[in-house]
């Protein structure tokens, strides 16, 4: 393989890996606060997606609207879901809460081909162009992906760490008992991850559509499942670590498929999963949770 | 007053003549209705594979108390090693003269091979994925369904030769399952989860998904139970494949998709975590009724995950909670009940 081959698959995976960031990002942030796995996570950006092929190729709105309703709409199905499905399951066991997650992933994605028929959306690519360096071509699409993730993930760490919002979020990540005492609202604090989170899942949708212009029911849950692998590869709860993980996820999947065995890229990701998870089940970033008696 | 008390070989003798009174029942339906039997036999058929498949998904869902995604692998695992073994065996010719009587021992070891290849897979998978617990566990087992379902899909291009036929299927499966091999190897199936569960080691694991740290530190191996329920669980999804293959005639990767997990599943939790009743009734119900109601087919995975969400929402339990009908246990009451009224009158 040549070079420059290699770093064009790099640039690849960097952007299927910002888009997998971004995902992982609210998956960990759901994890961290009501240690749930959201599956409907993935469900939202099909949404989000769908969003977006509808104010372009049916509606030709600027690319600006649609990624402002594709944002909105995410971030109010995410609310959404959140107050109908798991705020009245907030004491029940985590299986339940388990259980109903999925449910409203197939809702989601029976209802999305419902709705929108069970065929793929496909839809011109919105930003079109190369930028060259040397003999390396990139495509303005990836550039853009990597660097509006990492100022996302920037900024998201701004908002966590210096932030009063930010500041409850991680008091009821670490002991929701506690922090209601001390006079947080849970329900908004956990409204407010839930919109963060889905907010970020309708953006990853338009950086998603950027690379690969299509809309399908189903394109979420594969990519849910993956942005969850890479949350548990960069450890979950972590912000850093979501962005490591997505990278990590996205730059293998690129030389696995380099590498002549596109077919066996699920596996390969399956398998890194199961790896970490019995070796290191933290993460790279993770804290260690001891069990108590 | 002395209590009535059925001895245990009364209670199986009476559940004996019930299960044969079914089967009899059924196959007067099907040879009844001319050629709509063909049809309800199909779907008695499948009715039987997934009461199969959604009370073994129960022994770990419910009884061990923990949530594999990954059920559809190990039925997968099953079915190909079953299917695989009726096509190097001569079972197509004597199906075809008729020979009903000379496939039978054919049909027992391509089931015991297929028990004991997802049994394999189950012990392979189970053991590391055991040691975790809740929602990585759940997780570990999807990415271990999915991976079954990648490598069938592309180990022809590996291994060189042509093995499980990839993406294009493996066709020209002996139909071997009949009605009545059907239902022997349900009701069996459910004597071993009944027998295994009621067992010391059946209650061992029950221990462990009361109180994980309790059951331990009474002494009970919890990993050891863990692995067996899991390796019995995926025996009897492997169990079910084999018929589903005999059945179905021909395989593809993609119907073992994670899709086909979560279908089970749903049978599972509607009926109720740990209930072997609840388990068969939802099986039966959610196989039977969308053949019924053709024209809403499409609506069918709405309604199944709209189901999913509001059981969770405002009846946990499932349909039946915990609760296991016992035929002996309600003979039992109604004789003592009639008993102790004609004690009150006299």
């Amino acid at each position: 393989m040549s070079f420059s081959l290699l770093v064009a698959q790099l640039i690849n995976g960097l952007q299927t890996g910002s888009v997998y960031a971004l995902v992982a990002l609210g998956y960990s942030m759901v994890y961290g606060i009501i240690k749930l796995l959201n599956f409907a996570h993935g469900d939202i950006i099909m949404v989000g997606a769908y969003m977006v092929y509808f104010a372009i190729a049916s509606f030709a709105l600027p690319p600006i609207v649609a990624i402002i309703l594709a944002v909105g709409v995410s971030t109010l199905l995410g609310v959404l879901i959140e107050k109908v499905a798991y705020t009245p399951l907030r004491s029940a066991p985590r299986l339940s809460l388990l259980i109903t997650a999925i449910g409203v992933s197939f809702l989601l994605e029976n209802g999305a081909q419902l709705v929108f028929g069970a065929d793929q959306k496909s839809m011109r690519s919105m930003i079109t162009g190369t930028v060259s360096m040397g003999s390396i071509k990139i495509s303005m699409a990836a550039v853009v992906t990597i660097v509006v993730s990492v100022a996302i993930m920037i900024l998201l760490t701004f908002v966590v760490n210096k932030t009063k919002m930010g500041k409850a979020m991680r008091a009821v990540s670490e002991d929701m008992g506690a922090a209601q005492l001390m006079g947080i609202s849970l329900n908004k604090t956990i409204s407010m991850t839930f919109a963060m989170g889905s907010a970020l899942a309708g953006v990853g949708a338009v950086l998603y559509l950027c690379a690969y212009p299509q809309a399908s029911p189903t394109m979420g849950s594969m990519l849910g499942i993956k942005a969850f692998v890479s949350a548990v590869l960069g450890g979950i709860g972590s912000i850093p670590g979501a962005m490591i993980g997505g990278f990590a996820i996205g730059i293998l999947e690129a030389l696995v498929a380099a590498a002549g065995f596109s077919m066996w890229k699920d596996a390969a990701v399956f398998l890194v999963l199961i790896i970490v998870l019995l070796f290191k089940p933290t993460g790279f970033m993770g804290k260690k949770i001891q069990e108590k008696v | 007053m002395k209590r009535f008390k059925l001895k245990t070989p009364a209670r199986y003798g009476i559940n004996t003549a019930l299960t044969v009174l079914l089967y009899v029942l059924l196959s007067l339906i099907v040879s009844a209705t001319g050629l709509r039997g063909e049809y309800y036999k199909g779907i008695i058929i499948t009715v039987g594979i997934n009461v199969i498949l959604a009370t073994s998904l129960n022994v770990v869902c419910g009884y061990l108390g923990q949530l594999p995604l990954g059920h559809a692998g190990f039925m997968a695992v099953g079915a190909y090693a079953g299917a695989i073994f009726m096509k190097a065996t001569p079972v197509a010719n004597l199906l075809r003269a008729g020979n009903t009587v000379a496939v039978i021992p054919y049909i027992i070891i391509a089931i015991l091979i297929s028990a004991l290849v997802a049994g394999i897979f189950g012990l392979l998978i189970g053991i590391p994925a055991l040691r975790l617990k809740g929602d990585y566990l759940a997780i570990i087992t999807l990415g271990f369904g999915e991976i079954i379902r990648v490598v069938l899909t592309n180990i022809d291009s590996v291994l060189g030769f042509k093995f499980t036929y990839g993406a294009s299927g493996l066709a020209r499966i002996p139909k071997f399952t009949s009605l009545a091999v059907m239902f022997v190897v349900t009701a069996l199936c459910l004597f071993l989860i009944h027998v295994f569960m009621k067992s010391r080691h059946g209650r061992a694991v029950l221990s462990i998904r009361d109180n994980e740290i309790a059951a331990e530190s009474v002494g009970i191996n919890t990993t050891f139970y863990k692995t067996t329920a899991f390796v019995f669980s995926a025996m009897l999804a492997g169990v079910a494949g084999c018929l589903y293959a005999g059945y179905i005639g021909s395989l593809y990767p993609s119907t073992f998709k994670f899709m086909k997990s979560i279908e089970i599943l749903v049978m599972v939790v509607l009926g109720g975590m740990g209930s072997m009743l609840g388990s068969v009734i939802s099986a039966v119900v959610l196989t039977a009724l969308p053949e019924m109601l053709r024209a809403f087919s499409d609506y069918r995975m709405v309604v199944y995950s709209l189901a999913l969400v509001l059981m969770m929402i405002f009846r946990p339990k499932g349909l039946m909670g915990t609760y296991d009908f016992s035929m002996g246990d309600s003979i039992e009451k109604i004789v003592n009940k009639v008993r102790s009224k004609k004690e009150v009158k006299e």
